[in-house]
């Protein structure tokens, strides 16, 4: 557990977000206690405050005085939001990049992407909050 | 209620011991060299956080934790201990003495009383001493308080000691290889307790082991002593980003590698593990993937063995730390 090379409180973070964004961690639910969350992973207390504290500045968590930290309504709502666009920049653009480098045309990436091509239709998202 | 932590600050430290005189084989006297344990150690401990005292055998740890606890006095320089901005020197300092709770391997018990005699003379030494909690590690530990701690195994006896350490809640708590002969399931039962005890209640706790794997991840700060002298002193974070690792086919590993220097190396069939110094470049992580290299992070363990190999200890390369 964390044992990817950013510091340990960077992935404490990455592993609510993604709890959020997954739904196992629902809106208004309370998260562990920086106490449980010291003692569940063995780590530093501080270390997961740390973690904590930057989420809170995010609007994913809030803390509510003597009962603990709990998701924020519409955090997964904003973490979508902001993965969509980390997305179109960070995973789409090089791989559209790479395709024009490559030369495949962008109708070979329609075909491809609506399975017109006679390629197994890649497997797009599971939900979708928005439709269009 | 939970005390203000307490804090230290040591300035230019030495600690020799005393030449000693011994006789040789052939009956004649020769005196010893006067050893050096602490060779000009500046250090500050930071108040409320768990800093890791890490060294081999010999660099000093102990002799830096008794002088904290008024146990031993400098040769030279000057040690502080308090809380706030009110840091005395802790010999024959009552003040310092009562808040400061240095367990050492050998537990310091009474061993011809029982273990609830010790905890007696405890509960009166130390102003925020919890009994409940010093019952429920016993508990915890498996150790019949009656019983003295010359009928108990050896990692009974370091349970005791952790025991003493925790429960005495001292402002400023230090823990010198408490864990010896202790099994794993105890040592790990050991290292929760000490997160769980923290977090409600806050202090200076200062872990010395050699056990560097288990403990890292208890650390924010972390202090590497070298053959009497400060090798590292500085954030467990800061110390996370001075290397990385990779895991992988050996063909992609060394050209993710690039020429950074080598930390340790393993390797285990098509597969090897490098930990290398520096940080990974931005494209690292992308190219590694792509490669079906691991990238992970630096285990403290060996930054530790490099920092302290014994033929670079001269102060050449090996114990060369870039800042």
């Amino acid at each position: 557990m964390f044992d990817g090379p950013e510091p340990i409180y960077v992935q404490i973070a990455q592993m609510i977000r993604a709890q959020v964004l997954a739904g196992e961690l629902a809106e208004e639910e309370q998260v562990m206690s920086t106490t449980q969350f010291a003692t569940t992973f063995r780590i530093n207390p501080a270390t997961a405050a740390k973690a904590f504290t930057g989420l809170v500045e995010e609007g994913v968590l809030y803390k509510r005085r003597g009962l603990g930290m709990f998701v924020a309504p519409g955090a997964r709502e904003r973490l979508l939001d902001s993965h969509r666009k980390a997305y179109f920049d960070d995973v789409l653009a090089p791989a559209l990049a790479q395709a024009d480098l490559l030369g495949i045309s962008t109708d070979e990436l329609v075909a491809y992407v609506l399975g017109t091509d006679g390629h197994r239709k890649p497997g797009g998202p599971t939900t979708t909050t928005e439709e269009s | 209620m939970t005390p203000a932590p307490f804090g230290a600050r040591l300035d230019d430290v030495v600690v020799r011991f005393g030449a000693q005189r011994r006789l040789t084989a052939d009956g004649t006297a020769v005196k010893d060299e006067a050893g050096t344990a602490l060779d000009g150690v500046t250090l500050d401990l930071r108040p409320g956080v768990i800093t890791g005292v890490l060294g081999r055998n010999g660099a000093g740890k102990s002799t830096l934790l008794t002088l904290l606890a008024a146990f031993n006095r400098p040769t030279e320089g000057t040690v502080r201990v308090g809380a706030g901005d009110l840091l005395e020197d802790p010999w024959e300092n009552p003040w310092v003495t009562a808040n400061v709770q240095l367990v050492r391997e050998s537990g310091d018990l009474m061993d011809d009383e029982r273990v609830s005699e010790t905890f007696k003379y405890y509960a009166d030494l130390r102003p925020y001493w919890d009994a409940d909690l010093a019952e429920r590690l016993l508990d915890t530990f498996e150790v019949n308080p009656r019983k003295k701690p010359t009928a108990l195994s050896r990692g009974k006896r370091s349970a005791v000691g952790a025991t003493i350490g925790l429960a005495a809640r001292a402002p400023l708590t230090i823990l010198d290889e408490v864990y010896l002969g202790m099994d794993a399931p105890t040592r790990y039962a050991f290292y929760d307790e000490i997160l769980a005890d923290y977090a409600e209640h806050p202090r200076t706790i200062l872990l010395s082991s050699h056990l560097v794997e288990e403990v890292e991840r208890l650390f924010e700060d972390v202090v590497v002593l070298h053959r009497g002298k400060v090798l590292l002193a500085e954030t467990a974070e800061e110390m996370q980003a001075r290397g990385f690792s990779l895991t992988g086919p050996v063909a992609a590993v060394e050209s993710l590698a690039g020429g950074r220097r080598e930390l340790h190396r393993q390797r285990l069939g098509a597969t090897v593990q490098v930990t290398l110094e520096g940080a990974p470049d931005g494209d690292t992580a992308a190219a590694a993937r792509a490669a079906g290299v691991e990238l992970g992070s630096l285990p403290l363990q060996d930054l530790f063995v490099r920092l302290t190999q014994p033929q670079q200890a001269d102060g050449t390369s090996g114990a060369e730390v870039r800042r």
